[in-house]
């Protein structure tokens, strides 16, 4: 019922909703209602007037009830529009599917077909069909539904080609289903949303073309009353009589308004990017609002990340992502943070520069600092300078920092000038600089490749140098690799080891990947639940892990080199974090579990920079 | 030992078209003329990088693409690819990604009756007994079956897609990078379910990863492919201890080793040769520290590199 809700709440379409349905109520009952015969003429009462005696909206021409002619008009103009609309959405939408089902040449000649269709004017080709077999309302039926056939194959046939490539429809055919099955209980379900959005939307406009060419004369004809033909046969009496034209006009403004109001709501209704919330505009910053007091600064590192404490609030539920998270990093070290898909590490790195989308993430406490000052309490303005100049970030996926519409040199130019004001050449020649640092063969020709021509680790490079445009202090790369082969991974994790220590960067580097840890990082934060459940130098936390997930995390990913083999596996799922268990949040994983571990919180106990949450851990630690 | 599967030649050109009547010039060779025969019982694994035609190949073993050129034989026959239902029954496909190859309207249930139905035509009482069956094997709840696909994990969700290969009670699946799409510590739980049911089922596995460290894990005989070809085969143990060929040299010199220093192993150009204009000779050569004159004229063909080992190279290692 969420989508009546959501329809309702749009003041607009529910106001549509009352007027057609008090139009549609007031068509049902015609047959109970003390109407007179809308098709008897009495020539002595011409042009009554409204609320003339016995004819409470006058009466028309011929002396006909002007209240019985409308209300029997409205049915038919009704009737006929959406008949059309479902004439309509049915064999256009037939002709989507089988073109966007079996694609190719199929797909060719149907498409060049339709397109051919919506070359003519559409008033002009519905003329052309009554024109062809003559007037009447049936016809004209004929003539909207088929002008209006294009729409809905077009529409449906796009959304067709995107889910004719998805995996089920081949999952199905493999299942032994022939072609005909698969569209009808495949896809038919899946596109019959979007076909009810599109009836919703044009129905109004095919009940305005219907009335068009029964206006013209093409359509019903006399004495037979639709909306249409009404305006029609008054338009002589326009001046003198004007009711009789008004009448059926706001009729038919009222119908139309009220279905493409009420269209547009289900429209935005069914749309899942309203039921998720989230058309409200994101801020520039992630919302913060702490609760406890600020950390006071420990003047650890350059990045100093402290009791960070980031949440999701969508409805009523709260996504605890980051739970009391305390890192720092130093010039020129590479800290890694690993951990599974939902362990809170991509939200802990965003919330470092405010990136997180708010709503619906907001910072609920904690500190991060760089060289001492808080950057969640800093002003926006000061924060947007920072971003890229002195921490810069390098994603999964480098499409989303690259503009696919822009050459790459264009880019890299435009991100150091946005940071230092320097001339055209100067830039360009930084940009050349930049793609040498990151080994890209021949710089000076590759900036004016656009990102599409480039292949995904010569991307990730170019990612990379947008990273480093402004020489900034810290890089917070997010799974940089995760998407690469296992050849172009090792070259950019080379390169990145080579920048931190040719330029004293210092990296925090997420990964799930332990092989990636081991060679690159110098220390290593294991993450679970959203939060730090071990902590220490990379040798140590790989050679004696301490806590039992980090100790069965490792075991269960296999190392070349092993043969086959069975794999330990770790039972049962990562937690939820909108539904976090008191205290540990492995122990319904843990083998060791005991009943004081899910009592309340466990501290994250150690010295120096090696710690451990865990009340019985493998291994000691001083 | 019978043979499961037999590829012969088995290629495939991607036609690149030009427009409504445009003749087709040559096209894109995704899949170049390969051969080999994976034993009933064994698992092959398949590995390669990105582009290197794993899943074209994948999807012409299952009959979701005509090849090109070649033949394909199982359990000795050739298979003909006009009935669907036929072809379902000896080979199943399992996807990479677990969420989006369940239909997003239909029940799990209504998910796992379509194979027994459509491909053994089961009455009612016949179907829910044999998914009752299947969901036991694969440890999955029958009340899952009630619920719609967007409810579970990938884990769940691809243990399910497991369940569906299985109610076709295929000879054959090819599983194409089965566990990429999931978490570590739930990737395990998967690798082992899928080597318990080969026992139990009598099934033979094609394993498609990107992933040696799990290929190896899981295969008997490793596939090396570069490029759209078969460069180098041989056992599990083998093929990445002692490489023959250059290209899984660097391969298994570039997977991330805990305990093994970080060092970008050596190679003149990383870019693979453009699938439009292909170079003669050997497609590894731009890249390759051994490539001589020959290399760069000649294709090498796959050779004996003694015991179970076939390389495609002039200059093995
Ligand atoms: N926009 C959002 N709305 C609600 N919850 C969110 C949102 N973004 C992230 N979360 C939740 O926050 C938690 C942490 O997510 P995060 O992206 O940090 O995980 P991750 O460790 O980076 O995982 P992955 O390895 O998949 O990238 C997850 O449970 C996720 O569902
Ligand atoms: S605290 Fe208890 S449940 Fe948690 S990891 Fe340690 S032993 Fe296991
Ligand atoms: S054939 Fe030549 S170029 Fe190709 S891999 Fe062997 S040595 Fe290298
Ligand atoms: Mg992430």
């Amino acid at each position: 019922m969420s989508f009546l809700k959501l329809l309702f709440r749009n003041r607009l379409a529910a106001m549509g909703a009352v007027v057609l349905g008090l139009i549609l109520l007031l068509v049902v009952l015609i047959p109970l209602l003390p109407l007179q015969d809308p098709d008897v003429t009495n020539t002595s009462n011409r042009f009554l007037p409204p609320l003339s005696d016995g004819h409470l909206l006058g009466t028309d021409h011929l002396g006909r009830d002007l209240l019985a002619r409308l209300l029997h008009g409205t049915r038919l103009s009704l009737g006929v529009g959406i008949s059309a609309a479902l004439i309509a959405g049915t064999i256009g939408s037939a002709v989507g599917i089988i073109a966007g089902y079996f694609g190719g040449r199929a797909d060719n000649i149907i498409m060049r077909g339709i397109d051919m269709l919506m070359a003519f004017p559409y008033i002009l080709l519905a003329l052309a069909i009554v024109a062809a077999l003559g007037p009447g309302l049936f016809n004209a039926l004929i003539a909207v539904a088929a002008v209006n056939i294009p729409f809905f194959a077009r529409n449906i046939r796009g959304i067709t080609v995107g889910l004719a490539g998805r995996e089920f429809i081949d999952a199905a055919r493999l299942a032994g289903m022939g072609h005909t099955r698969i569209i009808l209980t495949e896809l038919l379900p899946n596109v019959l949303s979007t076909i009810v959005i599109a009836m919703s939307t044009t129905v109004g406009w095919m009940i305005l073309e219907t009335a068009g060419l029964s206006f013209l004369g093409l359509g019903s004809q006399p004495p037979q009353a639709d909306l249409g033909s009404m305006l029609g046969e008054a338009r002589s009496a326009l001046i003198t009589d004007p009711h009789t034209s008004i009448i059926p006009g706001i009729m038919i403004f009222l119908i139309v308004m009220s279905i493409n109001l009420l269209g547009d709501g289900v429209r935005d209704a069914l749309d899942p990017r309203l039921r998720s919330g989230a058309l409200a505009r994101p801020r520039a910053q992630t919302l913060v609002e702490r609760k406890g007091d600020i950390p006071t600064d420990d003047q650890k590192g350059l990045l100093n990340i402290q009791n960070l404490e980031t949440q999701f609030h969508v409805g009523k539920r709260v996504y605890r992502a980051v739970n009391d998270v305390t890192l720092f990093v130093n010039p020129g070290e590479c800290l890694g943070v690993i951990g599974e898909s939902g362990s809170g590490k991509s939200v802990t790195a965003l919330s470092v520069m405010g990136l997180v989308a708010s709503p619906p993430g907001v910072v609920t406490g904690g500190a991060v600092r760089y060289e001492g000052e808080d950057l969640l309490s800093a002003p926006f303005e000061s924060l947007r300078r920072k971003r890229g100049d002195k921490v810069a970030y390098i994603f999964q996926d480098p499409l989303s920092t690259l503009h696919p519409l822009y050459r790459v040199g264009d880019q890299l130019m435009e991100a150091i000038q946005v940071h230092h004001k320097m001339s055209d050449k100067e830039a360009r020649a930084k940009a050349v600089d930049l793609l040498k640092s990151v080994r890209i063969p021949n710089p000076e020709s590759r900036i004016r490749s656009y990102p599409h021509e480039m292949s995904g680790g010569m991307r990730q490079r170019v990612g990379i140098a947008m990273a480093l445009a402004n020489d900034p202090d810290v890089i917070i790369a997010d799974e940089p690799t995760t998407a690469l082969d296992v050849t172009v991974q090792a070259q950019i994790l080379a390169l990145l080891d080579d920048l931190r220590r040719e330029r004293g960067l210092a990296i925090v580097f997420i990964t799930h990947d332990f092989g990636v840890v081991a060679q690159l990082c110098d220390r290593v934060a294991v993450l679970y639940g959203g939060r730090i459940v071990e902590q220490g130098t990379t040798t140590d936390v790989l050679d004696h892990p301490a806590h039992p997930y980090t100790k069965r995390l490792m075991a269960c990913v296999p190392e070349l080199g092993g043969g086959k083999r069975r794999l330990e596996a770790i039972p049962g799922l990562p937690p939820m974090v909108s539904d976090l268990p008191p205290g540990c949040a492995f122990a319904p994983r843990c083998d060791k579990a005991t009943e004081a571990c899910s009592r309340g919180e466990i501290a994250l106990a150690g010295s120096g920079t090696r710690a451990v949450r865990c009340i019985h851990p493998e291994e000691e630690i001083a | 030992m019978s043979i499961a599967l037999k590829v012969d030649g088995l290629a495939k050109t991607f036609p690149i078209s030009g427009g409504l009547f445009g003749r087709q010039k040559a096209g894109v060779r995704a899949v170049r003329p390969m051969s080999f025969e994976v034993p009933t019982g064994e698992t092959l694994g398949i590995v390669g990088e990105s582009g290197c035609g794993k899943s074209t190949l994948a999807r012409m073993l299952v009959g979701l693409l005509e090849p090109t050129e070649g033949t394909i034989e199982i359990e000795g026959k050739a298979l003909d690819n006009a009935d669907p239902a036929k072809f379902g029954r000896l080979i199943q496909y399992m996807f990479q990604d677990p969420v989006s190859s369940l239909n997003p309207r239909k029940t799990i249930k209504q998910i796992m009756e379509v194979p027994l139905k459509r491909l053994y035509g089961m009455g009612r009482a016949e179907r829910d007994k044999r998914i009752g069956e299947i969901f036991d094997s694969v440890n999955l709840r029958s009340e899952f079956l009630e619920r719609y696909p967007h409810e579970f994990s990938g884990g769940q969700a691809q243990r399910i897609g497991v369940a569906r290969a299985l109610a076709a009670a295929p000879r054959i699946i090819i599983l194409d990078e089965p566990v990429s799409a999931l978490d570590v510590s739930v990737q395990a739980q998967v690798l082992n379910l899928l080597r318990d049911l080969k026992g139990e089922f009598g099934l033979t596995y094609l394993f498609i990863s990107h992933d040696l460290a799990v290929v190896e894990a899981v295969s008997d005989r490793i596939v090396v492919l570069y490029f759209g070809s078969v460069v180098e085969i041989g056992k599990a143990e083998e093929v990445f201890a002692n490489p023959r060929h250059p290209y899984t040299k660097l391969l298994a010199e570039s997977a991330p080793v805990v305990g093994r220093p970080l060092k970008a192993p050596e190679q003149k150009d990383s870019e693979l040769p453009d699938p439009l204009n292909p170079p003669p000779g050997c497609a590894f050569a731009t890249r390759c520290p051994r490539a001589t004159d020959q290399c760069r004229r000649e294709e090498p063909r796959l050779e004996a590199m003694g015991g179970d080992q076939y390389a495609a190279c002039f200059h093995p290692l």
